[in-house]
């Protein structure tokens, strides 16, 4: 049941480190759950032509954006033997050294946690129609590209 | 046929604009209306741009009236 309701995914800003702390407690009364997985992307200082990166700037087409996290979740069920999956992602700025990713995967076990939980960063990085503008400390900017 | 553009990241830099409504004729391929928007908002690294249909990626579809075409630089989330 957990797994067919849409969830929102996308936060305005950064994601506050206080936000992982609730949901760790909110699967205290979850008693089957013996293993939890967790990713937190963080904003990189990266120095690119003797420039630093001091945010990068989220940007997404929403609306499909929010259909591939959805895709990805009914994928990750029917391939891991998952309690809960809980995914977080920021639009708009984000300061270097803040949170701009946050998935959270539970299960009876550790493997299987740790398992779904790659898997959704992957499948994130990789699917979702999400645009990274990365802003230098003298305000130019460059669009940030996976690797 | 009207069908609306979306233009995401650096698209939408190029482009000046985030969305457009065109007129297009009958029977324009994507792959046709991908390349006359690149070469009129002159959209570098061509080949890294995906073309989402009422978003669904890269499908060789007819496009047809109401249609939603976004133009989508490469993914940087995470």
């Amino acid at each position: 049941m957990d797994k067919k309701k849409p969830k929102k995914v996308f936060v305005q800003g950064a994601i506050p480190p206080e936000k992982i702390a609730n949901s760790i407690a909110n699967h205290q009364s979850k008693t089957n759950i013996g293993a939890h997985s967790i990713f937190l992307g963080q904003i990189r200082a990266d120095e690119i032509d003797g420039k630093t990166v001091s945010a990068i700037e989220y940007s997404a087409y929403e609306e499909m954006a929010e259909s591939v996290f959805h895709e990805i979740r009914e994928a990750a069920f029917s391939k891991f033997d998952i309690t809960c999956a809980h995914i977080y992602h920021s639009l708009g700025p984000v300061k270097t050294g803040e949170l701009c990713l946050f998935v959270f995967t539970s299960s009876a076990h550790r493997k299987i946690a740790i398992e779904a939980c790659n898997y959704f960063v992957e499948e994130i990085k990789a699917n979702v129609p999400i645009f990274g503008k990365e802003i230098f400390e003298d305000e130019t900017h460059q669009w940030k590209v996976n690797k | 046929m009207k069908v609306t553009l979306k233009y995401f990241g650096v698209i939408a830099e190029s482009a000046g604009k985030s969305e457009e409504v065109l007129e297009l004729q009958q029977g324009l391929s994507v792959r046709d209306l991908k390349n006359q928007q690149i070469k009129k908002y002159q959209i570098q690294d061509a080949e890294s741009v995906q073309i989402a249909v009422n978003q669904n990626l890269d499908k060789e579809v007819e496009l047809k009236e109401g249609d939603e075409v976004a133009f989508l630089p490469p993914f940087a989330g995470g």
